[in-house]
């Protein structure tokens, strides 16, 4: 786990993530400047270093209703106002990129944090970013395990000799600038499905996992398959973090807090994927085996804890700004977390 | 309530009379719906490469949004080769998994033997399931011969076409009630 930067004795490492989503407000149409939504995410994250939290994301998309096109440079800006935070990616789409800018990239934001970068390398989700830097959607599966190999390279090795198809021969070419402390942690999303989580398993890497809804205990199939793989593969799947991303809304009622947020993510679902979060799955979030994360803080403890038990997991960060939601519920929400949920989380992983 | 009437072919006549027919039926028996004809063969479709149907422009994305926004689809199609044609099957292709869930959909077939009477049965009923969609059970099942000069010269099928619009109309709007009422008692 040192290699990734995870010190099992201050238990799970809790935080939460942005993906920049910019939709109007389902009520009333109105849409939020560029410059202010770009500006709450950088607010968000000094709240979530002032409430202690451990881990603070930034996706990338490059399509109409997201703004967060270029993760290290909010991850910079991020830099500068915090002491304590991790700045990861969440994720980084590196098949549409070349692994040894990104490379670059989070080095240099790895010295300006004083070592506090990392990268969560994806395939992305959404076909935008293919359309614009011209990539084929054929190449889906080559690009990324290309890059990624060309990736995981340049950050164990000092001087990369390599060639493959979508980026041009390196001859014992080295890399400016190095890491804070020489190597990044390096970690692989992986969307729901279990076939992407051996991929991960098979290269020994660490994987953020993507929890969004539905029983908990599916997730644990990838995860399951993960660690066998990586253990079949020659890893030693203890030494191997998973972390877990979903989504997140807290009131101190319960049954308010099922009502408030529907509207925020059936808005985020319509919005940016053109089908509504139907109520009958919605509706199941009331269980504490369901991933929804939404409800009161003793829900959340609940919930949270309940796939510990199931996923022996890290890292837990969860999305609480999408669909539009007001800076004021999000400063509320990142309050109620920090004081009445992630202590309890930290109490009971401690160590393990 | 929005209606789809869906032309599945590119080519021939028979399922596009049929849907014309359908059309006039709703406009006439139910004159507040808001009904889109879409046939096919007047739109240029890009096979689906995997992006979501919000991400396609042109005629595709005209398509498939136009899809998604209807409360019921009544689904037109000729039968090819013993099955539906391809570029009825790129339309469900082009969709998200549960694209169907909440609408109402209905099948009229075109076909040039009786013998193709339970394509529709064994090949799109299963495709809608999958989809979600509420299927409306009795499809219509037109042959060859009952088309002359792009008529339909049976009174035996128009009277079917008609049921199968009165049949989509009522299960759409009791379907939406029921969805309604079960929704409001979640109480978010």
């Amino acid at each position: 786990m040192e290699e990734f930067r995870i010190n099992k004795n201050n238990g799970m490492e809790i935080g939460l993530y942005t993906l920049g989503d910019h939709v109007s407000d389902p009520s009333t149409g109105k849409l939020m400047s560029e410059h202010s939504r770009m500006k709450e995410m950088v607010a968000m994250a000094k709240l979530a270093e002032d409430a202690g939290l451990d881990v603070y994301g930034v996706g990338e998309s490059h399509q109409k209703y997201f703004i967060a096109s270029s993760t290290p440079t909010i991850l910079a800006a991020i830099a500068s106002e915090t002491e304590k935070i991790k700045l990861i990616s969440s994720s980084t789409v590196l098949s549409a990129d070349d692994p040894v800018r990104v490379f670059e990239q989070f080095s240099t934001l790895d010295l300006l944090s004083d070592g506090r970068a990392e990268i969560v390398a994806g395939r992305g989700s959404r076909y935008g970013v293919y359309e614009l830097f011209g990539y084929d959607m054929e190449d889906f599966e080559e690009l990324f395990e290309e890059k990624i190999d060309l990736l995981l390279k340049l950050n164990s090795e000092q001087q990369i000799t390599w060639n493959g198809k979508f980026r041009p021969a390196l001859n014992e070419a080295e890399i400016f600038p190095k890491p804070f402390s020489g190597k990044l942690p390096i970690w692989r999303a992986v969307g729901g499905k279990p076939a992407s989580a051996i991929k991960a398993g098979k290269i020994g890497m660490p994987m953020h996992l993507a929890a969004l809804y539905g029983a908990s205990s599916v997730f644990k199939h990838s995860i399951d398959a993960y660690r066998r793989t990586a253990t079949e593969a020659g890893f030693d799947s203890a030494k191997l973090p998973v972390a877990m991303a979903t989504m997140m809304y807290l009131h101190k009622d319960s049954q308010t807090a099922l009502k408030e947020y529907y509207p925020y993510l059936n808005n985020t679902f319509t919005q940016l994927r053109g089908t509504p979060f139907p109520k009958d799955r919605y509706a199941e979030a009331t269980s504490v085996k369901n991933a929804i994360m939404v409800g009161s803080p003793q829900q959340i403890i609940e919930k949270i804890l309940y796939q510990y038990e199931l996923y022996e997991h890290q890292r837990f960060i969860v999305q609480i700004d999408h669909g539009n939601m007001p800076f004021k519920k999000i400063q509320e929400m990142i309050e109620m977390f920090a004081i009445e949920v992630v202590p309890a989380i930290r109490k009971v992983t401690k160590g393990k | 309530m929005k209606i789809v009437l869906l032309s599945g072919s590119k080519v021939g006549s028979k399922t596009r009379t049929a849907i014309d027919y359908t059309k006039k039926s709703i406009t006439e028996k139910y004159p507040s719906a808001q009904t889109s004809l879409i046939d096919l063969a007047e739109y240029e479709m890009e096979f689906s490469d995997g992006r979501n149907y919000l991400e396609y422009e042109g005629d595709t994305g005209y398509v498939t949004k136009t899809i998604m926004e209807a409360d019921a689809v009544i689904i037109g199609t000729p039968i090819f080769q013993a099955s539906i044609p391809a570029t009825l099957k790129n339309i469900f292709d082009l969709l998200p998994v549960d694209a169907l869930q909440h609408k109402v959909t209905s099948i009229l077939v075109t076909a040039g033997s009786p013998k193709h009477y339970l394509i529709a049965e064994n090949q799109l009923k299963p495709i809608l399931g999958y989809m979600k969609a509420q299927i409306v059970q009795t499809y219509v099942f037109v042959e060859e011969r009952e088309f002359h000069r792009k008529e339909i010269t049976n009174d035996d099928v128009l009277f079917r076409i008609d049921r199968l619009v009165e049949d989509t109309v009522v299960l759409t709007e009791t379907y939406t009630k029921i969805r309604e009422e079960k929704e409001a008692a979640y109480g978010f």
